[in-house]
């Protein structure tokens, strides 16, 4: 059976067709889905496609930033207006996978891969999605804890709350290879702060377990505090709870554990 | 299986050929337009090899899904030589020995052009950035990064 | 920057270089920046059809049912190729030069003995109807006990990888399970050291990840020939090794290759040529058969991984005594070519320095991974990295400056080597004092005024007195056809001989099964052939 391609004018439409076809895949950027059909991937046989123009916008004005899903790293880079997610957006791939790869896409794509998600799922960002009954909003994390049955619906679109400063949010991926490599390990953390002291701590981490996670325990130990090297070495020692990685040909497990501490707590003092 | 007919410029000319459904640009460049320069690598996007310049901007045609660039431009490294002389980054990777096996010189050559048609004067770091995607296996990006380098004139050839 | 030291050694070398030290232009190097070099897959052939084959889901496993009733019926498939439909479905590479036995099927028939080890090929019209194919075969496996780890797998009662080799080790010359090196009295000498530094070092398997991934294209050609773009590394070790596979004379190939994106050693195991003449033999039609990433990197076959136990004797003056080791080499499921890396390893020993006492030990193991091959310096590369970390810790141990402590024990012009050759253009110290200089690392002047043309020889030429292994005879070999050759098999085999003496294997030259060509010397294994 060959490989059937549809194009679609709305992204409602795409949704319905995908809804509707359990081999069907929407194909955004084409990493993933170009990538399984080239390794052999016969439960694809239906490519869907849309043409709206909103699935490739980008709305950076106001507090609240929304992205389409169809908008790639490289126009991320090319934001200014989006500087805090520059520094995630440039840690994918090279200059051709960034051309390519969608924010859309990068919410499904598996370990070691996924960098991006790291930073929105840090940053509590809300995925709008278009299912075969309607559209939806849904907290990241819900979406990520549910991804696997989500592949039915369309992503439009995610939006997040600016950081309030740069202090505010950081992002680290551990690479084997240098400048570029599948991540080790993905560290996010939003740490807006009131009165002097941490209020809403997130922290989000990559490859410590089968989708992103948030490092919770990570979180109350800096939650209501300052961000003093006692406070940092707490969250750092717990950075490992609740996290399940698994072995890969970048890392094992056991690696994965030794190190998430480690680079919890340089991320979180600001070290190189 | 059914065809899609595809239409798009081919370093410069235009091309006209039908493709299978969910083929990739690879794939439709090298078997149905007789392009053999973009080299199949891995087809996941991690080694580069397969670049190509569609509307001037970087991409793993293994990647693309061919009919998406319909109407669109597409240059390869077929189209680099300008006549019968060669690219100042032909001349340069020739000069400074970046080709051992010369499986990724393909693909590096594209992400440099996609390099330099945006930033003549790249520092060595942006051209560390710019290859960063390509991988080359004999190990010699040294040679390649230095003959970016040369190509731009921002250093004399090592 | 490449600099020449020619104020080093420089009466031994005529100066009159042309070459050295000049650039040259590759030969292909317009080719490869004008991306007209011609690799194996440059070449689009009318009809072509698509190769892939099915792969082992178990690691080892008994082939009960393979059942293709519905694979044969999948849209766009021409061919199922099976086992039986190979001609000769045994083979090892080194058979060419009658070196080992026939251990490995191109297609598996009633046992995989690693995952991924191909079982079926089918030839479709295009990629996707063959993947579509594949997902259509069932496959009825019985699991059978695994091994993974060479200890393991040399332990009485492991499971038995490969039926050809039932220790789990390769045989030499029939008789040896491993290869052994005697110089001196490594125990005695062990015994009356200062210090003595026991280590194990471990070394896992590493992919070439060539980016030009293995394939190969066959196409019917005139005259019954078949024309074959390949992107093997050793174009007519493939021409022979497929001519055994599909029993036809060699002539019958016209192999086009040299143009190599990239090998590494990983192209050199004939894995992709066979099928795809196979199949161009059974559709009459061109074959192609390319591996995909994911096949190169998992299946394809790796640089082996090796473990390695060293144990040295050394004085408080800083010189090695003695250096005991045992190393075993991961040959994963068959031997390919680990037979060989042994081989080297033990030539090797014990690294470049001259050690009176040397007692080694290296074995070609046999475990239900991937197979291994060839990989620039196979056989040496890891024993180097086990030897020269060592070195270190010695260094550390006795007190001494790791480089001073290399050029104390290097060897030198004149000394024996434990294999029993005399150590020539020896030229060690001077890398040593070279690095040293560059890396701005303080010697001393002793150490910086040595020489390999200075003190070597005299009682460091000797060969020392050698105990004899106590050993059992050996049982006698398995009568096995080992050897590239079509002729029935008349020739009768020399009895199993008494262990030879004392010092080291191979032993003499025996005759061998008949076989074509002439006599000829196979520097490699010191055996002569005929």
């Amino acid at each position: 059976m060959a490989v059937t391609v549809k194009t679609f004018a709305s992204a409602s439409e795409a949704a319905g067709a995908i809804s509707s076809d359990r081999s069907a895949r929407y194909l955004g950027g084409g990493t993933l889905v170009m990538r399984a059909l080239n390794e052999g991937d016969v439960s694809i046989s239906t490519i869907v496609r849309a043409s709206d123009q909103a699935l490739s916008r980008i709305d950076a004005s106001g507090p609240r930033i929304t992205l389409g899903a169809g908008v790639t790293f490289a126009r991320i880079l090319g934001e200014r207006d989006l500087a805090f997610l520059h520094a995630p957006a440039r840690s994918i791939g090279g200059p051709a996978v960034r051309n390519m790869g969608t924010v859309g896409g990068n919410l499904f794509a598996p370990n070691p891969y996924g960098d991006f998600t790291v930073a929105l799922l840090a940053l509590d960002a809300t995925v709008a999605l278009q299912g075969g009954f309607g559209a939806r909003d849904i907290a990241i994390e819900e979406f990520l804890q549910s991804r696997e049955r989500q592949s039915g619906a369309l992503v439009l679109s995610v939006s997040c709350t600016r950081p309030a400063n740069a202090e505010a949010f950081r992002y680290r991926k551990v690479a084997r290879i240098k400048p570029k490599g599948g991540s080790v390990i993905t560290l996010a953390a939003h740490l807006p702060v009131s009165g002097g002291r941490i209020a809403g701590a997130r922290i989000a981490l990559g490859s410590m377990a089968a989708t992103q996670i948030r490092a919770k325990a990570a979180e109350r130990a800096l939650e209501g505090r300052t961000l003093d090297t006692a406070n940092i070495n707490a969250a750092a020692s717990t950075a490992i709870e609740g996290t399940s990685p698994a072995d890969n040909a970048l890392g094992s497990a056991w690696y994965r554990r030794e190190i998430v501490g480690v680079h919890l707590r340089r991320l979180l003092s600001g070290q190189e | 299986m059914s065809k899609t007919p595809l239409q798009f410029r081919h370093n410069g000319r235009d091309v006209a050929i039908f493709v299978d459904g969910g083929a990739n640009l690879l794939v439709a460049l090298r078997e149905l337009v007789g392009d053999m320069t973009p080299k199949f690598g891995c087809g996941q996007g991690g080694c580069g090899t397969c670049s190509v310049l569609i509307d001037g901007e970087l991409h793993l045609s293994c990647l693309t899904l061919a009919e998406t660039v319909a109407g669109h431009s597409v240059e390869t490294l077929d189209g680099l030589k300008q006549g019968p002389n060669l690219h100042p980054l032909q001349r340069a990777f020739a000069d400074n020995f970046a080709a051992q096996c010369g499986y990724c010189t393909p693909g590096m050559l594209m992400a440099a052009k996609a390099l330099l048609d945006r930033n003549p004067s790249p520092s060595r770091a942006d051209v560390i950035e710019a290859i960063s995607g390509n991988i080359c296996r004999c190990t010699g990006y040294e040679p390649i990064i230095n003959a970016i380098l040369a190509a731009a004139g921002g250093r004399a050839s090592a | 920057m490449l600099e020449l030291r020619k104020d080093i050694f420089a009466d031994e070398r005529d100066d009159n270089l042309k070459e050295i030290g000049k650039g040259t232009q590759r030969q292909d190097m317009l080719g490869h920046i004008t991306g007209t070099s011609s690799y194996f897959n440059d070449h689009k052939l009318q009809g072509m059809l698509h190769l892939k084959v099915v792969r082992s889901t178990q690691a080892h496993a008994k082939l009960r049912r393979i059942d293709t009733t519905d694979a044969e019926r999948s849209a766009g498939v021409r061919r199922i190729i099976r086992g039986t439909d190979v001609p000769v479905n045994l083979n090892t590479l080194l058979s060419l030069i009658n070196f080992g036995k026939d251990d490995e099927p191109s297609l598996a028939v009633d046992k995989v003995r690693y995952k991924g080890e191909p079982i079926l090929a089918i030839v479709a019209d295009s990629e996707r109807e063959a993947f579509e194919a594949i997902a259509k075969v069932r496959i009825d496996y019985e699991p059978l006990p695994t091994v993974f780890d060479v200890e393991d797998a040399l332990k009485p009662g492991a499971p038995v990888v490969n039926e050809t080799y039932p220790k789990n080790a390769f045989i030499y010359h029939d008789v040896y399970d491993h290869q052994r090196l005697r110089f001196g009295d490594a125990d005695a000498a062990l015994a009356n050291a200062d210090h003595v530094l026991e280590q194990r070092y471990q070394m896992s398997p590493i992919e070439h990840a060539p980016t030009e991934t293995n394939g190969a294209i066959a196409a019917p050609d005139t005259n019954g020939r078949y024309v074959v773009y390949t992107s093997t590394q050793a174009l007519f070790f493939s021409v022979d090794t497929c001519a055994k596979i599909l029993d036809v004379p060699s002539n019958t190939f016209h192999f086009i290759g040299g143009t190599v994106g990239g090998g590494f050693g990983g192209k050199v195991d004939t894995l992709t040529e066979p099928l795809a003449i196979l199949g161009a033999m059974l559709t009459g039609r061109p074959v192609r058969y390319v591996f995909g990433r994911e096949e190169e990197m998992q299946y394809g076959p790796p640089r082996g991984a090796e473990r390695i136990y060293i144990k040295d004797g050394v004085m408080r003056d800083g010189r090695i005594v003695a250096r005991k080791i045992r190393a075993y080499f991961d040959s994963g499921a068959y031997t390919r070519l680990s037979s060989y890396a042994a081989v080297k390893c033990a030539a090797h020993l014990p690294g470049p320095y001259t050690i009176p006492n040397v007692y080694g030990d290296v074995y070609c193991v046999f475990t239900n991974r991937t197979p291994a091959t060839a990989m620039r310096g196979f056989g040496v590369t890891a024993m180097d990295f086990a030897i020269e970390c060592q070195m270190d810790k010695l260094a550390n141990l006795v007190g001494m400056d790791p480089m001073e402590f290399r050029i104390l024990n290097a060897y030198r012009d004149g000394d024996m080597k434990a294999h029993r050759r005399e150590a020539k253009n020896t030229a060690l110290i001077e890398c040593v004092q070279v690095a040293a200089e560059k890396a701005k690392w303080p010697i001393r002047d002793e150490f910086r005024r040595a020489s390999s043309r200075k003190d070597g020889g005299g009682s460091r030429a000797a060969i020392p007195p050698t105990p004899t292994d106590v050993r059992a005879r050996p049982a006698a070999p398995a009568q096995q056809r080992t050897t590239y050759d079509r002729a029935p098999v008349t020739a009768t085999r020399e009895p199993p001989r008494e262990p030879p003496p004392p010092t080291p294997p191979p032993p003499p030259p025996r005759p061998a099964a008949p076989s074509h060509g002439a006599t000829r010397f196979s520097s490699v294994f010191g055996t002569r052939r005929r």
